[in-house]
C-alpha cells in the first residue's frame, strides 16, 4: 500500500479517465441509435428529471380543476403541508394494479394521497409514425394493436376513415356484422374491466367468473376471424370475411351464458358490504371535469353525462337497433361498475336483434377500388389477377382530404383523424385514445383521497396502456 | 433541413377553399358574429349523416376563437393533434375537436404555424385537458405550446433527439449483426 501523499495530480486524472471509459461503455450499451444522428447523446438520468419529476407543489397543473370529494380522513389532522412528513413514491411501471406499464408518482402523507402525476410512454412503440408507412390496405392490422381490448372498434374507426375519404359506402350486410362485432367486443372488453376490478379490491373470485364468460366471446371471436385478439377483420369496404355457419346458434348460446353470468356477478358484488365499502363515493369525476378532460364513454355516462356517440353521432346504421344507454349518478367507481354491467346487457340486445334482421347480401363493398375480384374470377382472367395483385402490393388510392371518425368505444370515443395527400399511405393518422384521456384526468380523480382508494379509482378507470401510448 | 428553402408564408393569410356554406348551426353562426374581421373557412364531412365542420383560423386568434367556441356551447374537449405538411409553406398544423353536447356538433378548428416559428398559444386555459395533448404535440412533432404550465416530453424519453412525427425525422433502424451464417465463417 501507498501513502496518500504518493499519488499524484497525474495519477488521480487516469483514475478519472478511467471511470470516464468505464460510463461510456455503458453510455454506448445503453443508448438508442437513430438513424442520421452521428453525435451519441449526452448521458441523462431520465427516470428522475424533466418530464418524470413531480413539479413544485405551487406550480402543479393538474389540480386546476378538482371538484370531487376529498378524502373524510378523520385520523389525518388537516394539517399544512410539511415536507419532513410527506414522502413520494413511485407505484408501477411493473405493478400488478397499474393495468400494463402506467406509472403513478404518489406524494403520499401517512396513508393519504396529496399529489398524483401519471408518467406514461412506457409502451410507446410509434404506431402512429408505422401507419405512415403502411397502406390503407394494411393500416388496420397495426391500428388492431393499440387498444388490445378493443380490436374490432379501433379497427371500425380506422375503416369508416378510410371509408369517409373514398366516400364510398358498405352493404348493409357488412354495416351488420361491423355492429355485432364490435358490441360483442364491447361485452368481452367489459367483462374484463368488471375481472380485474374486482380482482383490484380484492374479489378475487370475480377475476375467474369475468375470464370465464370472456372466453365464449372470444371463441366466437376465433371461429369467426381466426384470432383471439388483433383480428384484422373489419377492413376498409366491409369486412374480411361472411360469418361462420351456425353463426346464430353460437350467438344465442353466447347471450345466454353471458347474461347467466352477468346475473351471477351482481349476485356476487352488488350487495357485497366489501365491494361496496371499496367503491361507493372512490374515484369520484363531476361532469364537468369529464369534458373538460374530454373524458367519454362508461366514465362520463357514470358521472351522468347522456352522450352516447352511438345515439349522437351513429355509424354502421347502429341507430336501427333498439337499445338504452345506462347513465351514473355519482360519477364514482360504484356507479362505473353498473354502467358496464348494464352496458353489457344492452349490447346483447343488440346482438340478438341482429340474429333476428340481418339482411342478406355481401359483406364486401362492391366498389373495385377497395375489393379484390372474387377468388373464382382470379383463376379465369388475367385483369383479375392483376386487380387482386394491385390491391395488395400498391394498396388503395386514397383521393387527398382529411378526415375524422369516432366510433364509440368500450372505454370512450375512439377517433382516427386522418389526413391524405393522395396515395396509397396515409400522410398522418392521429389516434384520439379515450385511455390517454382517462389517464390524465387520474390526478383529480385520485388527490386527497387513501391509497387504497387509488388502487380502486385506477381500476374503475380501466385504462389500457396500448391504448395510452401507442 | 430542406424546410428552409421553401417561401414563408404569412400565417394570417390562410385560404381554404370552403366545400359547403356552414348552415343551420346556430353556435357556428354566433362565432363568426362575434369575429367579423376573420375570415372563417369551412370543410363539411358527412359520414352517415353525421356532419362536422372544419374550420382554418389565424393563430393570432387561435385562443379568442376557441374561448368564444367554449363560450358558444363547445364546451367539450375531444382531441388535440399536430400535423406536419412538410414541403407546404407554413408548415405546421395544429387541429383541436371539441363537440357541442347540447347541439351535437362537432368542430375541428385549425390552425397553421410556420417551420421557423412552430408556438401556438396554449389552450389549457381554455380546456385544462389540453395539457397531455399539447404535451403529445410538442414531443411529437414538436409544436411549442406557448404559455403551457408543464410542457415536457410525455411519451418519449426526455434526452431524446428530435420529434418523430416529423415527415423530415427519419424512420429509423436498429443494425442488427450476423454473427453465423456468413460465407467467411
Amino acid at each position: 500500500m501507498t501513502d496518500a501523499s504518493d499519488t499524484t495530480p497525474e495519477d488521480a486524472d487516469v483514475a478519472v479517465e478511467e471511470n470516464e471509459t468505464v460510463a461510456d461503455e455503458r453510455r454506448r450499451l445503453h443508448d438508442i441509435w437513430v438513424s442520421g444522428t452521428e453525435e451519441r447523446m449526452p448521458f441523462a438520468h431520465a427516470t428522475d428529471e424533466g418530464a418524470q419529476e413531480l413539479l413544485p407543489r405551487e406550480q402543479d397543473p393538474a389540480l386546476v380543476l378538482q371538484q370531487g370529494i376529498a378524502v373524510e380522513d378523520d385520523y389525518v389532522e388537516p394539517i399544512v403541508a410539511i415536507d419532513e412528513e410527506r414522502q413520494i413514491i413511485n407505484i408501477g411501471p411493473q405493478h400488478p394494479s397499474t393495468h400494463g406499464v402506467l406509472r403513478l408518482q404518489v406524494e403520499l402523507e401517512g396513508e393519504t394521497v396529496r399529489r398524483v402525476k401519471p408518467i406514461i410512454g412506457y409502451l410507446h412503440t410509434g404506431m402512429e409514425k408505422t401507419a405512415e408507412t403502411l397502406t390503407y390496405a394494411q393500416g388496420s392490422t397495426n391500428v388492431t394493436r393499440m387498444d388490445y381490448l378493443s380490436p374490432f372498434h379501433n379497427e371500425l374507426a380506422f375503416s369508416l376513415t378510410v371509408e369517409q375519404l373514398l366516400g364510398i359506402d358498405v352493404p348493409e350486410r357488412a354495416d351488420a356484422i361491423r355492429v355485432l362485432m364490435t358490441e360483442l367486443n364491447r361485452v368481452a372488453s367489459h367483462l374484463l374491466s368488471s375481472a380485474t376490478m374486482g380482482m383490484d379490491i380484492g374479489a378475487l373470485s370475480m377475476m375467474i367468473y369475468g375470464w370465464r364468460e370472456r372466453e365464449v366471446v372470444l371463441d366466437f371471436f376465433e371461429k369467426t376471424t381466426g384470432l383471439r385478439m388483433n383480428h384484422n377483420y373489419i377492413r376498409p369496404g366491409g369486412v374480411a370475411a361472411d360469418l361462420p355457419d351456425g353463426w346464430e346458434d353460437d350467438i344465442v348460446h353466447l347471450i345466454k351464458a353471458v347474461n347467466d353470468g352477468v346475473d351471477e356477478y351482481e349476485e356476487l358484488l352488488n350487495e357485497n358490504p366489501i365491494f361496496l365499502d371499496r367503491t361507493i363515493g372512490v374515484g369520484v369525476l363531476t361532469p364537468q371535469e369529464c369534458m373538460q378532460f374530454g373524458i367519454s364513454g362508461p366514465l362520463a355516462r357514470a358521472s351522468g353525462i347522456d352522450f352516447d356517440l352511438r345515439k349522437v353521432m351513429p355509424y354502421s346504421g347502429i341507430d336501427k337497433y333498439d337499445f338504452d344507454v345506462p347513465l351514473g349518478l355519482h360519477g364514482d367507481a360504484n356507479d362505473r361498475y353498473h354502467v358496464r354491467i348494464e352496458e353489457i346487457r344492452e349490447s346483447l340486445k343488440i346482438a340478438e336483434q341482429i340474429v333476428e334482421s340481418i339482411p342478406a347480401g355481401d359483406y364486401r363493398s362492391p366498389d373495385p377500388k377497395v375489393t379484390p375480384p372474387p377468388r373464382k374470377r382470379i383463376d379465369e382472367s388475367m385483369e383479375a389477377l392483376i386487380h387482386h395483385f394491385k390491391i395488395f402490393t400498391s394498396g388503395i388510392e386514397v383521393p387527398p382530404g382529411t378526415a375524422y371518425q369516432s366510433v364509440e368505444g368500450p372505454r370512450g370515443e375512439i377517433g382516427c383523424h386522418m389526413v391524405s395527400k393522395g396515395g396509397t399511405k396515409p400522410w398522418r393518422m392521429h389516434w384520439r385514445a379515450p385511455s390517454f384521456a382517462a389517464v390524465q384526468s387520474l390526478p383529480t380523480m385520485m388527490t386527497d383521497t387513501l391509497i387504497a382508494d387509488l388502487i380502486a379509482a385506477l381500476a374503475s378507470t380501466d385504462p389500457v396502456l396500448g391504448d395510452v401510448d401507442r | 433541413m430542406t424546410d428552409e428553402t421553401l417561401p414563408q408564408e404569412n400565417t394570417e393569410d390562410i385560404e381554404v377553399v370552403a366545400e359547403r356554406e356552414m348552415t343551420g348551426v346556430a353556435s357556428i353562426d354566433a362565432l363568426i358574429e362575434a369575429f367579423p374581421d376573420v375570415t372563417f373557412t369551412a370543410h363539411s364531412y358527412a359520414s352517415s349523416d353525421v356532419v362536422y365542420h372544419m374550420i382554418s383560423v389565424p393563430v393570432s386568434h387561435w385562443v379568442d376563437i376557441t374561448q368564444a367556441a367554449f363560450d358558444a356551447g363547445f364546451d367539450t374537449f375531444v382531441d388535440l393533434t399536430a400535423i406536419d405538411h412538410f414541403a407546404e409553406a407554413p408548415r405546421f398544423e395544429v387541429a383541436v375537436n371539441i363537440i357541442s353536447m347540447t347541439e351535437v356538433q362537432r368542430i375541428i378548428l385549425t390552425t397553421r404555424v410556420p417551420y421557423d416559428n412552430p408556438t401556438v398559444p396554449t389552450l389549457t386555459d381554455v380546456f385544462v385537458g389540453a395539457n397531455f395533448y399539447e404535451r403529445e404535440a410538442y414531443d411529437l412533432v414538436g409544436v411549442v405550446f406557448e404559455g403551457h404550465p408543464d410542457l415536457t416530453r410525455i411519451l418519449l424519453p426526455d434526452d431524446w433527439v428530435g420529434h418523430p412525427l416529423r415527415k423530415d425525422y427519419d424512420i429509423g433502424a436498429i443494425p442488427v449483426e450476423f454473427k453465423a451464417g456468413s460465407a467467411d465463417l
